[in-house]
């Protein structure tokens, strides 16, 4: 428990919310995790084993999982349940909808496998669309870790409140982009880089890329400003209209469907309180394939390559 | 208190249903009618609760699987003191607690908001979880429509009552054979009723809805039975007490003119 986690080390935020439940169980004995059959690729495995009788495998059942879920968050426990992306804001989805979000039921959907990098599976498991559905149930909190530290840091953060939240994460194993030290509130977004020229406001995995993007455009004359957006819900307002009246323009990056996700999100404030020029760097709308995470990245344009592209484009 | 006074009671419950729907000009009169002498039996005798105090420790709850006989339940709570009866002349209106499927946020006695078929019966599966890791003494109790077996998570929520040994756990279904569409057998069969529950691991009881020493024997069974949960399938008539609603699909979910809701008051001995 105690290794510590540096900048630049890989690790997938999936590792981090197994890390942390461990942690959690011990911290909160009204903790329960669920899952679905997958706990050993969720990473709830370990909670299971350290906490069995706080531990409900439901099988194959996801609608059941969350509906489940949220008569024991209704009876006073605090929830974590898990399965892949896809089977949670995808199949149980109404179930989401009517019995969580409606009686504002305290529990964690902490969906794994999200978006591209899922890899291999193909797109029957890629999940691009979970942020969009997510955002627009009334009081769902929905959060997308960008590492490994950040992901710890928001899940307990999620874990400590009282209401529905849904926790966007992934398969691959990425850098580090913070510092154990590094203060990240749930609900406000982190500026990682300051810039004059354009800003880049990434979620998830694309954080890194957007850092990278960030760089290459430095070495180009261009100054880019890049922003964490771990908390789609609530938006932080802020930070996106001081970065629109600040620098001008702002291109999005996110490994989720260019439709109804972070892009429109930041378009929706965007376009009300300072409206600037925008684009959005995310899996345009098509499924995906099966394949390496890194070469899909590279085919479905969510690479920091991507990101440049779109900058010198909106100038 | 002897049965003829929970007959009494039921009767003062199905007046509240029409006069209520009929006030709405929407609702679901029939599957209300035929579950008003189940919910009756439950909040009268069967359940630990306490109009008074509805968030009670240790209380038992019932979770209206088939939300959209909310009539039913609201007439019951109303009946048993946990808001006025004239609230019921609200229901469906704009600004009312009585919203058109229930509302845990918004009535008291309501454990959990359902409409959505399948979920008030997936959430059970939790309370009564809850209820073993907590070792709260309360029971769950749960009626759900025979339409609504239908649903896939309605098998998907068996399969874990069963595996998880919910013994503190009781679904009613409500069996009227009929649904929107007509029949269940012409819509799609969910027979044997019995059988399927059997295999998912549920003691199984068969009785007569509508008679209340049945009822009354089947809740004692369930609380007697370890080690498994119950499931009473209750023979009922959609649209019962009510002589030109019974057995008529097309009473689901329709609301009886003036004339139609005098008669129907008449026939059961309320008040207009």
């Amino acid at each position: 428990m105690a290794e510590k986690i540096a900048k630049g080390d890989k690790m997938a935020t999936r590792q981090a919310y197994g890390k942390v439940l461990v942690e959690l169980g011990a911290e909160n004995p009204n903790l329960v995790v669920m899952d679905a059959d997958l706990s050993k690729s969720t990473m709830t495995a370990d909670f299971g084993k350290a906490y069995p009788d706080r531990f409900f495998n439901m099988g194959i059942a996801e609608q059941n999982l969350y509906g489940t879920a949220c008569g024991l968050a209704l009876s006073g426990k605090t929830v974590c349940a898990s399965t892949f992306a896809m089977f949670a804001a995808g199949r149980a989805f109404e179930i989401i909808r009517n019995s969580i979000g409606y009686t504002h039921a305290n529990v964690k959907v902490c969906a794994t496998h999200a978006g591209i990098t899922v890899g291999e599976d193909g797109a029957s498991h890629q999940t691009f669309e979970d942020i969009a559905l997510m955002r627009t149930i009334p009081g769902m909190t929905v959060v997308n870790p960008s590492d490994g530290v950040s992901a710890m840091k928001l899940l307990r953060q999620v874990v400590a409140f009282d209401g529905p939240a849904y926790v966007r994460l992934g398969r691959a194993a990425v850098p580090v982009c913070y510092d154990e030290a590094d203060e990240i509130v749930l609900g406000k977004g982190n500026q990682l880089r300051d810039g004059k020229d354009v800003t880049i406001i990434a979620t998830g995995i694309m954080v890194n890329e957007a850092l990278m993007a960030a760089e290459q455009l430095a070495a180009e004359g261009i100054d880019a400003r890049v922003i964490d957006m771990h908390t789609i819900k609530p938006l932080d307002e802020d930070i996106i209209v001081k970065a629109a009246s600040e620098t001008g323009a702002i291109v999005t990056a996110e490994e989720h469907s260019v439709i109804g996700g972070l892009g429109s999100a930041v378009a929706e404030v965007v376009v009300k309180k300072c409206p600037v020029k925008m684009a959005m760097v995310g899996q345009q709308d098509t499924f995906g394939e099966s394949g390496k995470p890194d070469e899909l990245k590279k085919k479905y344009g969510m690479t920091a390559d991507d990101i440049v592209k779109a900058v010198k484009e909106l100038r | 208190m002897e049965t003829k006074q929970y007959q009494e009671i039921a009767a003062h419950v199905r007046v509240g249903i029409v006069k209520a729907v009929h006030s709405a000009g929407s609702g679901h009169p029939g599957g209300s009618l035929s579950a008003a002498d189940i919910v009756t039996a439950l909040y009268f005798r069967e359940m630990n609760i306490d109009p008074e105090n509805p968030k009670m420790e240790g209380r038992d709850k019932f979770v209206l699987s088939k939300g959209h006989a909310a009539p039913v339940q609201y007439a019951a709570l109303a009946e048993r003191g946990y808001f006025p009866k004239e609230e019921l002349l609200t229901l469906r209106k704009l600004g009312s607690h009585l919203q058109g499927h229930p509302n845990r946020d918004k009535v008291p006695g309501i454990e959990m908001s359902t409409g959505s078929l399948g979920q008030g019966f997936s959430v059970c599966v939790g309370m009564a979880l809850a209820n073993k890791l907590n070792q709260d003494p309360g029971r769950i109790y749960t009626l759900i429509g025979d339409g609504e077996l239908q649903e896939g998570l309605i098998w998907e929520a068996a399969m874990a009552a069963g595996h998880y040994k919910l013994d503190n756990l009781c679904a009613i279904i409500d069996w009227n054979g009929l649904q929107i569409d007509g029949n269940n057998d012409d819509v799609m069969t969910v027979k044997p009723i019995d059988e399927k529950l059997k295999a998912f691991g549920f003691n199984v009881l068969v009785i007569d809805g509508h008679n209340f020493e049945e009822i009354f024997a089947a809740f004692d069974a369930a609380r007697a039975c370890k080690g498994k949960p119950t499931a009473i399938i209750a023979k009922t008539h959609k649209g019962h007490g009510v002589s030109f609603m019974e057995d008529q699909a097309g009473w689901h979910g329709k609301a009886p003119n003036e004339e139609q809701a005098r008669q129907a008051v008449e026939e059961l001995g309320g008040e207009w």
